[in-house]
């Protein structure tokens, strides 16, 4: 458990933008694929997803659908809409900028001042 | 459109909600039946992975509300749990809860009740059509409205400010409907009034401006619906009947619609008679008496686009024009204008002043109401704190805490609204039947609107934010690890706080309060003590009018005198005298009386206004009145003889310098008559307002100036009841047509007491409000401030303290509060006092009885507030106090 990292604030709603790009997906799939695709690295609490889900829907992010899963169960299924897609794609940048950044900074040297 | 659509989405949402809720729960579950699956295929039995999968969901209470919250829109929702949430903390104190309010109730029932009031007699207007630009025409001198007919006349047709003028004038009279004839209050009005105020007439017709010809030629009747209802049982052939009225023969012409009233908000008539016809209704002519002004009240509606102030100008313009033309007459004819319902401002003023006075008084018993539930809730949030602080820690927000509070004091404020909404109305609705004085049609119709309920609402919000946000400082400063560490021990500071200043206001509040209601109520048991120059205990009035029985001429003295034989012949009555008009009664004739010096009789050049009567020679026995010095009248003072007159010391005061100089000088009248004063009798009172200065009054003998109103002031031994119906049957026997009224003088008093007894009243039920809330209030602020510091207190007792030096501990504080609040309220209640003194009758602040009466009160108040808290912090037992905490 100690080595799975907890997750920076805000990041949620990019990590399941990013899984639901990938396919459509249930909310139990939304973590699972989270799981996967951060391989075990990150710690999400299972309930605290859903509000995520539904502020993200709320946005017009996600459009939900109500499916068969390939357990044979009732489940709502979300995918990224148009608006979406444009987010994730900008969050990523955004993101990818942040992390250069933080991690040129991080890894200044005394004599490169 | 945004907002349109935010409202749709709410509207769906709630309507929706169960339809939502049922999703999320589905899509929850689905969530664990998934995980659960994952589990069972690592090996796990199906129950034990279930309940695997719930507890790593985790706090599923917890994430439903904030996919609520997510969700958005839900502010209803929200609204309804907080609601739900403040019921429950509610419940749990009783005690809080109910002082809480009923605090409330009384404050803001005392403020619907007062609304109520000023809503029907100063806010709404008359109930005729464009009630907006109907004004009344006010004098600036001495006798408020009245106006004389020329005058009126002079005024109808020169001013060009008003669409027509109408005039009226109340009066009584006998009406003879073909059975026993009965004395009625009527209005005598001006042919046009119906036309001027736009009246149609419910049934047959109104009379008008053309149907007067000079003096008794319009002898018409209309009544009002009441009247025709109740003595004519709607009976439609009444129209056209013929019927008497003081005997002469009059036509009723019609009924007047069912919500009007008369012009006079508070006193209704039960017909109208033009006011031309004035001789036969009151036996007097006064029709071409420039100076004397019997006319009630002109009004008129403005012309449309003319300002009050242009048509005020004008008619002061026609003012100073009669003043220059008839100076015998009329002298300061300048006018204002007001509203008539309350007829004119010599009434209408007062009113106006005590109800707005009332209504401040109101508004301070709701701020004082609350100031004291404001700390109130301030002492509960810190005894809560500790509550608020778990659940800071526990993650609620800052704001969620705050509305939870804030719904807390709406829902008590909004209860308390509602109780003193609904006991306001019973009063209101019972306050619109009361008739305060028999004899007089008086009414008070102040049934409650939608604006006194509207008020209340108002009301009962802004308090609930007012008081509610008293502890929001409180909770947003809040740090809630070291509250939940170390316990709310709060620190003992010498700065005064918020919730003590509220404190000390509310108390000064209070204290006004008390002061002017001991000031009133002492002020009425002295009025009902006091000595009004006559004596009215074991005094019978009893009210004839022989012109209503058709008397005139030589008719009338000879009557008179047989009707005081005839009395004066039952056994138990001492004495008998006649009067013309007793003294608090039913109002009084003012008359200018000029010096033997004077020759030219201007109404400036006056040395007094005196009020008269006409009297009988024993009079002054019957009636208990102390002859100062001289003779009274004798029956040998007739037309004949030179004019006398007994007159009372402030009329000697003003005309002779003092009463010695006075006896055998003479004075004249308006009309230059001389007379002679041949005696002095006692100061007393006269008109019906008792808070009166001292007035000159002189008392005529009635053989030389002769009346048909005709009161035998009747002293017995006996007993009343039974002295009124020996009384009724001996004037029968001399004539069955007299129309008798008999009542004590004391009940005929109650007219002239009215407005000082509901002064009184009033005032009384406020200083016990006040004096409720500042118990409260001490109370509340004793109790916490004990709570607070019993910890400390407790270290205090086990070190040895002393029972005097814990309750200074405890208390001490509490009682510098309240000495500085009382001290304050006490000299604003003094202040304010000064105004009451001109309504309530001797009502004077500076009474040391008064002073001391509110200071033992407040301090009574004090000790009985600071009781209970009391007991508490002797009986601490620092053990168990120790141990505990």
């Amino acid at each position: 458990m100690s080595r799975q990292a907890q997750l920076l604030p805000g990041t949620l709603d990019l990590l399941i933008l990013k899984a639901v790009s990938l396919g459509p997906l249930h909310g139990y799939g939304v973590l699972l694929r989270i799981g996967q695709i951060s391989e075990r690295a990150l710690l999400i609490e299972q309930g605290a997803l859903y509000p995520a889900l539904f502020r993200l829907v709320r946005q017009g992010l996600l459009k939900a659908n109500w499916g068969t899963s390939e357990n044979n169960r009732r489940a709502k299924f979300y995918e990224l809409t148009t608006l979406g897609r444009k987010r994730l794609r900008e969050e990523t940048e955004g993101w990818n900028r942040l992390v250069t950044a933080i991690t040129s900074a991080l890894a200044a040297e005394p004599e490169e001042i | 459109m945004r907002f349109l659509a935010w409202f749709r989405s709410v509207a769906a949402k709630f309507f929706h909600r169960s339809q939502i809720e049922r999703d999320m729960e589905e899509e929850l579950r689905s969530h664990t039946q998934h995980r659960a699956d994952d589990l069972e295929r690592s090996g796990l039995d199906r129950a034990e992975a279930e309940r695997r999968a719930r507890i790593e969901f985790g706090g599923h209470g917890r994430f439903k509300e904030e996919c609520r919250e997510a969700l958005g829109g839900n502010f209803i929702e929200i609204l309804m749990r907080d609601v739900r949430f403040s019921v429950r903390v509610l419940r749990k104190s009783p005690g809080f809860t109910i002082v809480a309010v009923l605090t409330l109730a009384l404050a803001i029932g005392a403020n619907a009740v007062v609304f109520g009031i000023l809503n029907a007699l100063i806010l709404r207007p008359l109930n005729v059509p464009q009630a907006e630009s109907l004004y009344g025409i006010d004098r600036a001198s001495a006798w408020g409205s009245y106006q004389s007919y020329p005058d009126y006349l002079d005024l109808r047709d020169h001013n060009r400010g008003f669409d027509g003028l109408a005039a009226y004038t109340i009066a009584a009279a006998g009406l003879d409907a073909g059975d026993n004839p009965s004395r009625l209050w009527l209005y005598e009005v001006s042919g046009n009034y119906f036309d001027v105020l736009r009246i149609q007439p419910y049934l047959g017709r109104f009379f008008h401006g053309a149907d007067e010809h000079g003096p008794n030629s319009a002898p018409y009747i209309v009544l009002t619906y009441a009247y025709w209802h109740t003595r004519f049982q709607d009976d439609r052939g009444v129209v056209g009947r013929a019927v008497r009225l003081n005997k002469y023969p009059f036509t009723i012409l019609g009924v007047a619609p069912p919500d009007f009233h008369g012009t006079l908000l508070f006193f209704s008539p039960e017909f109208f008679v033009p006011m031309v016809n004035q001789e036969q209704v009151e036996g007097w002519n006064g029709l071409n008496a420039r100076g004397n002004r019997w006319i009630g009240q002109v009004m008129g509606h403005l012309k449309p686009g003319v300002t009050p102030a242009e048509a005020a100008a004008d008619l002061n313009s026609i003012g100073s024009w009669l003043e220059k033309s008839y100076p015998k007459d009329d002298a300061h004819m300048t006018f204002s204008l007001a509203p008539p319902s309350l007829g004119g401002g010599y009434f209408g003023r007062p009113v106006r002043a005590f109800v707005t006075g009332l209504m401040v008084l109101a508004g301070l018993i709701l701020l004082a109401a609350c100031a004291n539930l404001g700390s109130l809730f301030a002492a509960r949030a810190a005894d809560r704190s500790r509550e608020v602080a778990l659940r800071l820690a526990l993650g609620a927000s800052r704001s969620r805490i705050l509305r939870t509070l804030l719904t807390e004091a709406m829902l008590i404020s909004l209860m308390g609204g509602a109780v003193g909404l609904w006991g306001s109305v019973l009063l209101l609705r019972g306050l619109s039947v009361w008739q305060p004085v028999p004899r007089f049609p008086i009414h008070v119709p102040v049934s409650p609107d939608t604006n006194v309920y509207g008020v209340a609402l108002v009301l009962a919000l802004v308090s609930g934010i007012l008081f509610g946000i008293v502890p929001v400082r409180q909770v947003l400063k809040a740090n809630p690890y070291q509250i939940v560490k170390a316990g709310p021990t709060g620190r003992v500071g010498r700065r005064i706080r918020v919730r003590e200043l509220l404190l000390v206001v509310q108390i000064a509040i209070c204290g006004v309060l008390v002061t002017s209601s001991m000031v009133a109520v002492r002020g009425l048991v002295r009025s009902l003590n006091s000595n009004f120059g006559f004596e009215p205990r074991n005094a019978m009035l009893v009210d004839t009018s022989l012109r209503m029985a058709g008397y005139s001429g030589d008719r009338v003295p000879a009557m008179q005198r047989r009707m005081l034989d005839a009395t004066e012949a039952i056994p138990g009555v001492t004495s008998v005298g006649l009067v013309d008009n007793p003294p608090l009664v039913e109002g009084w004739k003012p008359s200018m009386v000029f010096t033997d010096t004077t020759t030219d009789l201007r109404p400036a050049n006056a040395a007094a206004e005196a009020v008269w009567y006409s009297i009988s020679p024993e009079y002054f026995h019957a009636a208990g009145t102390a002859l100062l010095s001289g003779r009274t009248v004798t029956w040998h003072d007739d037309k004949d003889a030179v004019r006398v007159a007994v007159i009372n010391p402030e009329f000697a005061r003003k005309l002779f310098g003092s009463v010695t100089n006075a006896m055998g000088r003479y004075y004249k009248m308006r009309d230059g008559t001389r007379i002679q004063v041949v005696g002095t009798v006692e100061q007393g009172k006269y008109t019906t307002n008792l808070a009166e200065g001292l007035q000159p009054a002189m008392f005529l003998p009635i053989l030389q100036s002769p009346s048909t109103e005709t009161w035998l002031v009747v002293r017995s031994n006996g007993d009343p009841q039974q002295l009124a119906a020996a009384i009724r049957s001996k004037l029968r026997d001399l004539d069955r047509g007299l129309p008798v009224f008999t009542e004590t003088w004391n009940k005929g008093m109650d007219g002239a007491l009215l407005a000082s007894r509901v002064a009184t009243v009033s005032l009384g039920v406020m200083g016990v409000i006040g004096a409720m809330l500042s118990i409260t209030g001490i109370f509340g602020m004793a109790a916490y401030s004990v709570s607070r510091r019993l910890r400390e207190l407790g270290i205090r007792i086990a070190l040895g303290a002393q029972r005097k030096e814990v309750l200074q501990a405890a208390l001490g504080r509490a009682f510098k509060l309240l000495a500085l609040g009382s001290a304050a309220g006490l000299v604003l209640g003094v202040l304010a006092s000064r105004v009451l003194a001109s309504i309530v009758y001797q009502a004077t602040p500076s009474d040391p009885l008064v002073l001391a009466g509110v200071v033992l009160a407040m301090l009574a108040l004090g000790l009985l507030a600071t009781w209970i808290p009391a007991q508490r912090a002797l009986s601490i037992d620092p053990l168990m106090l120790l141990r505990e905490e």
